[in-house]
């Protein structure tokens, strides 16, 4: 049951791009999905895909473990290409009953679905790279200037970050009280959806009285130790960009341009 | 079920557990008998690895073979880590061997539609901390839920929780009270009474004792105690208490590594193996060290004692206060 919870999906090897800020490798993101959609074009196609492969393999995540993050979107994606395929209009390759394929349609069926597995490729390289700890902190700074319209953000990134921490302790005490109640005869996975439903009520119960005894036991140790929310707070690791984050923001806003005059001069 | 201690019991029982007794000694159980020792649970070449083909990957079990007899009272210590966990929740189907055999009573339990439900009635496993498995609105009915899910009779359901109860030595006047009303010893025994109503040939503690207070351990071990001798359940204790399993252990599981590193009665186990359980961290007790002082001291004492019982004896013995 735990094993299908991939959250935190960080995938703990050691690449220049594991090392990065995670600032940049969220600017980064951003950067390649705006770019994805100003893209026109195979050139533009080919050199993004070119662009992610490349730091996929630098990262040194195996492609087949990206390539599994991909599974949920499929139906998106059929669906997405179906529609696209048919309610293009423009010059006709074949016609079926009432509903006709055109190549307009088809050339945007492809190049939305070729975006659609880019875009969350590149997302996926940037969650398996940077720890989920990293990656609240890297929103924090990122979205510091909010401060200003008194959005609390250091709180916003606080309990994300409590919250990302508890997946895994709750999914393990998920696990835990499962295999109890299992031990004690009870069935999680027969029986009718009523029937299911009501069998959860032997592992919803404890978890809930799990989840608020940890959150109290936190709040007391937070509070023991004088925690007191953004103001004046400094950071054990302070965020630090390095060599390695100028060469990425190089290659980015390289490849950036380059799709941007694609668009213009083709 | 293994022949001494169920006919030394036998003076012993109330009547309620004696014809529990005859119910659960089947046919099998009878040649079983005769031919002495009985084997309950049969691990053969068990391994389990976590994860298996992502870097995340770790060995939990390596190539473990076991055999736990009836009537045993095993007391099966190890480091954190080393696979204590794992294998017990192997003995109740629960996790599934990467490679390897479990037997129960001579059946292969990964066999197509064995009857794992029913295994995991007579195997009872209960885990660390089991009083957070609490979940029912009173602890009569949460005691209830492991024989409602063996789908008994009503009044077989509530007599099992009742003696259940009274086997942890909780009192009547408790039954309707909600489970975050007790202490945390009594929540334990509530817990733990869930596991005993499905009416277990083999118990399985992972640390019944942690977190208790001195009294409380003590309590809780001598109700074990008594369900191994006066009703014959094969018990396995898991415990991080070396003097635990001298005082209540027959045999002795130390586990290292995934492995099984001894397996003997504790006082073979202290006496033989003492640097290499210091060297996993896991020592002797305590009173088998002051021995060794004694005896380094110059005073002719015999080293063997693990319990403080027999170190009295032995002290007692060598000034001739006897």
């Amino acid at each position: 049951m735990a094993k299908e919870i991939t959250l935190g999906q960080y995938y703990p090897v050691d690449s220049p791009i594991h090392r990065m800020d995670p600032r940049t490798k969220l600017a980064g993101t951003i950067i390649y999905i705006v770019a994805l959609f100003i893209a026109e074009g195979p050139l533009a196609y080919v050199l993004s895909a070119a662009f992610l492969f490349w730091g996929i393999k630098v990262s040194r995540v195996p492609l087949n473990y990206m390539m599994r993050g991909l599974k949920p979107i499929i139906m998106i994606l059929l669906f997405s290409a179906v529609f696209n395929l048919f309610l293009v209009e423009g010059t006709p390759i074949v016609k079926i009953w009432r509903l006709t394929i055109t190549w307009e349609g088809l050339f945007r069926a492809i190049y939305m679905s070729i975006r659609l597995v880019f875009l969350i490729m590149a997302s996926s390289l940037m969650t398996f790279t940077t720890t989920p700890n990293q990656l609240t902190d890297g929103l924090e700074v990122g979205l510091a200037p909010l401060k200003k319209i008194k959005v609390p953000v250091h709180e916003i990134a606080m309990m994300m970050s409590i919250a990302l921490r508890f997946i895994p302790i709750l999914v393990d005490e998920t696990d835990k009280i499962t295999k109890a109640q299992t031990a004690r005869g009870a069935d999680f996975e027969n029986g009718k959806l009523i029937e299911r439903v009501k069998n959860m009520i032997p592992l919803l119960v404890p978890l809930f009285i799990s989840a608020f005894r940890r959150a109290s036991d936190l709040a007391m140790a937070m509070e023991a130790r004088c925690y007191q929310g953004g103001e004046g707070r400094t950071k054990m690791k302070p965020l630090r960009y390095t060599k390695l984050d100028r060469n990425g923001y190089l290659a980015l806003f390289a490849y950036l341009m380059v799709i941007i005059l694609l668009k213009i001069f083709l | 079920m293994h022949v001494p201690v169920s006919e030394r019991s036998d003076m012993k029982m109330s009547a309620c557990s004696r014809c529990r007794m005859t119910k659960r000694v089947g046919s099998r159980e009878k040649t079983a008998r005769q031919k002495g020792r009985y084997m309950a649970i049969r691990l053969e070449h068990v391994s389990h690895i976590y994860n298996e083909g992502t870097p995340m990957e770790r060995v939990a079990l390596n190539d473990v073979s076991l055999e736990i007899n009836d009537g045993e009272f095993i007391g099966l210590v190890g480091h954190t880590g080393s696979g204590k966990s794992t294998l017990i929740q192997h003995l109740d189907g629960l996790l599934r061997a990467t490679s390897g055999k479990i037997y129960y009573n001579d059946e292969d339990i990964y066999r197509e539609h064995y009857p794992m439900r029913e295994l995991r009635g007579k195997v009872g496993l209960v885990f660390q901390y089991p009083e957070h498995q609490l979940f029912e609105a009173d602890i009569f009915t949460d005691v209830c839920f492991g024989p409602k899910n063996l789908k008994l009779s009503k009044e077989e359901i509530e007599s099992r929780a009742k003696e259940a109860l009274e086997a942890v030595g909780m009192d009547e006047s408790y039954y309707r009270r909600s489970p975050f009303e007790l202490s945390g010893g009594q929540k334990r025994r509530v817990a733990i009474a869930g596991v005993l109503a499905m009416k277990p040939e083999v118990l399985v503690l992972d640390e019944p004792t942690a977190g208790l207070d001195p009294k409380g351990r003590e309590e809780i071990l001598q109700e074990i105690r008594s369900l191994n001798e006066e009703q014959g359940i094969t018990i396995v204790l898991v415990s991080h208490s070396m003097e635990d399993v001298a005082r209540y252990a027959k045999r002795m599981i130390v586990m290292n590594k995934g492995s099984v590193m001894f397996d003997g009665t504790p006082a073979e186990v202290f006496a033989h193996h003492r640097y290499e359980l210091e060297d996993i961290g896991l020592g002797v007790p305590q009173v088998t060290r002051v021995m060794e002082s004694l005896e380094k001291a110059g005073i002719p004492v015999k080293t063997g004692a693990i319990t403080l019982d027999e170190a009295e004896t032995e002290i007692a013995r060598v000034f001739g206060l006897n």
